[in-house]
């Protein structure tokens, strides 16, 4: 988590240089998520990701420096330059793909959970989405489809109570998450998203459920962009939500919160968490060195691939 | 348009706020005008253009759209039907694609199946977001791709003025117009009328008068013709040069006697060369003008494969002016003989920009 947490704000920080010439969705806030979940998946799991994909990618161990590569539009990115930011993937990993259209991955990850089904194989698929991603309706004919066919997959919705600068409230009818699951007969459970030991302890659950072919599911965690929507600015002053809000969640900062944790259950100490960052924000360094020093793409490959 | 003398009656204002005054001014005159867009109101109000809106009308007539394109596409054609007039606003062409079914059937073909019954007065704007590294999914213009529509009209406006009559006109209209702006327009800038009035959107404008070689473009592609046309002035090439701005109905009579009397054709097409609006501009002046033609017409146009995020792929990758010249090249050997001091006269007259940025001010992050 720290780790991850480190890499964005080295990006945000960096991000003002212009180097780095895409959009840039930054999970600052939301980390919790993608490590609980990722950390209970073995290498051959598959997750698909959205527009806000580092941090899934990262926890799912996707290669850094090919990531850095790609946000700085390098040849040795992930995609070669082709995607940017918001088309992370690192096949490898496990990190199948992420997909910059809103709920588009959705359905990538069914067909990847009905691979899993046919071939009798026991990897189990996560779907990571937001909460303005059930807005569309390949949402519930993903689901209805996986819940009728028992698929391995578990649907993971990150409630970060926005899309872009509009509340959920103006959007979505006052109900729980888990009642769009269970219109689909999708059982579905809601938890704290800053507490990285219970989504992984809970994750860890419905993979065993998953892989007796009791599937599919929705994962709901509750969780705050720290950050602007896009960018790698703060932007409580433009209005759309209040700065008590943002105090009320950056108390529940998934890391403040695991540290407290690590205190009290493992006798770690200030000291061990200070090393800890210093020893990964040098290997974040490298990477980024090596993201900046790597080569821009000849233009004369932009032709390549279009069909296979 | 003649520039002005009198400085005090010139009301300078870029794009976007002219789309945004002709979406305002028509709304005061037709309260069945209705807006949807996702964030309408938001700090950004999809890149200004509808900011404050919900300070001059009634909150109800300004919907906050789900992220559901498809469903609020349904929407805003069946409260058509009805006699709203819905303007839906989103912030990237792609982000209609999940609405094509209810675009291509209901709104382009309701008309036609009722025998005229139901009509379709919706506006559908969508941006072209082009630059800082959007990737393949995010900047597309597939203006194309809704002119094979019959029942659907397609514009790209241009300039400041004429978009914001046209945007009028657009909503005035009683058939499904697709508003293709390139977010690149929104900066440009110029004078702006401060009232109601309509620009048509039935044809194209002539922009430049010339005997040497008609060229048609539309949207940034005008501007790029125009730096062209300026240059290659010193030359003695006068290009008759047409801003498109209607790509369906596409009406090419002014074309066709610009061709007549320049016998050289040249399309520049915002989207796809291949399967282009210039492919079937060419094949209609070539069916219709064969005998008055003295070089074969040239289509310039996106190539054949997507466009990557990344700067480093991007060069020679749009329909710039240089392509321009060099198709030009073709049909002018004068062009040839000084095609060193024109390219340096290029470099020269050019705002030093990075290829991925639409303005100086421009800094990301979307
Ligand atoms: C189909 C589609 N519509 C609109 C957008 C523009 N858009 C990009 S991210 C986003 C917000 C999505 O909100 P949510 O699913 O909650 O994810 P979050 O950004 O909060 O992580 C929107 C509307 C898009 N990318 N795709
Ligand atoms: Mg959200």
């Amino acid at each position: 988590m720290l780790f991850i947490r480190l890499v964005e704000e080295m990006i945000a920080e960096k991000y003002k240089e212009q180097k780095m010439r895409c959009p840039v969705h930054l999970s600052i806030g939301q980390e919790a998520a993608a490590v609980g979940v990722c950390n209970a998946l073995s290498k051959k799991d598959r997750i698909f990701s959205t527009h806000r994909s580092h941090s899934h990618y990262l926890a799912k161990n996707g290669d850094l420096k090919k990531m850095l590569a790609e946000i700085y539009g390098k040849l040795s990115g992930c995609c070669g330059g082709r995607g940017g930011s918001m088309h992370l993937f690192d096949k490898s990993a496990g990190v199948t793909a992420s997909v910059p259209l809103v709920s588009s991955s959705i359905a990538l990850a069914t067909g990847s959970a009905l691979n899993s089904k046919i071939n009798n194989t026991k990897e189990v698929t996560i779907s990571f989405l937001g909460d303005g991603s059930v807005e569309e309706g390949i949402f519930h004919e993903s689901l209805n489809f996986a819940s009728i066919n028992k698929l391995p997959i578990i649907y993971v919705c990150e409630n970060n109570l926005y899309s872009v600068y509009t509340h959920l409230n103006e959007r979505q009818p006052l109900r729980s998450f888990n009642k769009l699951g269970e219109a689909h007969a999708v059982k579905s459970i809601t938890c704290d998203g800053n507490n990285v030991s219970k989504v992984n302890e809970i994750t860890l659950k419905l993979l065993k459920e998953c892989k007796k072919n009791k599937g599919p599911f929705l994962l709901t965690l509750n969780t705050y962009r720290h950050r602007e929507h896009c960018g790698p600015n703060y932007d409580n002053n433009i209005g759309y939500r209040t700065e008590k809000e943002f105090k009320h969640w950056k108390k529940k900062d998934p890391i403040l919160v695991f540290k407290k944790e690590l205190i009290r259950k493992y006798k770690f100490n200030e000291k061990n968490f200070d090393n800890l960052s210093k020893s990964l924000t040098k290997k974040i360094s490298i990477a980024f060195k090596y993201a900046e020093k790597s080569k821009l793409p000849n233009p004369s490959l932009i032709s390549k691939y279009v069909y296979a | 348009m003649p520039k002005k003398k009198n400085k005090t009656k010139q009301r300078i204002i870029p794009g976007s706020e002219a789309i945004r005054e002709g979406l305002i001014e028509a709304a005061k005159k037709d309260r069945n005008v209705i807006f949807q867009a996702e964030g309408v109101s938001d700090p950004s109000s999809v890149y200004g253009t509808t900011k404050n809106l919900e300070k001059i009308f009634n909150k109800k007539r300004i919907i906050e759209m789900p992220l559901s394109e498809n469903a609020m596409t349904g929407v805003a054609i069946g409260a058509s039907f009805l006699g709203k007039r819905p303007i839906i606003s989103l912030h990237r062409v792609e982000f209609a694609l999940l609405a094509l079914e209810q675009i291509i059937n209901n709104a382009a073909k309701s008309h036609y199946t009722s025998m005229g019954q139901h009509s379709v007065p919706i506006v559908i704007r969508l941006i072209v977001g082009r630059g800082w590294g959007q990737g393949p999914e995010h900047s597309q213009s597939l203006e194309n791709l809704f002119s094979m529509i019959p029942g659907l009209k397609v514009i790209t406006p241009t300039f400041p003025a004429d978009a914001k009559g046209m945007i009028i006109s657009a909503i005035e209209d009683n058939n499904p117009v697709v508003v293709i702006e390139h977010r690149w327009c929104h900066y440009i800038k110029g004078h702006v009328p401060n009232k109601y009035y309509k620009s048509q959107i039935k044809e194209p404008i002539k922009i430049k008068n010339g005997k040497d070689v008609t060229i048609v473009a539309n949207s940034l592609n005008v501007i790029e013709c125009l730096f062209v046309a300026k240059i290659l002035k010193k030359y003695k090439i006068n290009i008759d040069l047409f801003d498109l701005r209607v790509c369906r109905p596409l009406e090419l009579g002014k074309i066709k006697k610009s061709v007549k009397k320049t016998g050289k054709l040249i399309t520049v097409d915002l989207g796809s060369k291949i399967l282009g609006i210039g492919s079937e501009i060419v094949s209609e002046i070539t069916s219709s003008c064969f005998n008055y033609l003295k070089k074969p017409p040239i289509r310039i146009g996106m190539p054949d494969y997507p466009t990557p995020s990344s700067r480093g792929y991007l060069k020679n990758h749009y329909p710039d002016k240089r392509k321009i010249i060099n198709e030009l090249s073709k049909l002018f050997p004068i062009i040839k003989k000084n095609y060193k001091s024109i390219m340096i006269e290029i470099d020269k007259e050019s705002k030093k920009l990075p290829i991925d940025v639409p303005d100086p001010s421009f800094k990301g992050p979307f």
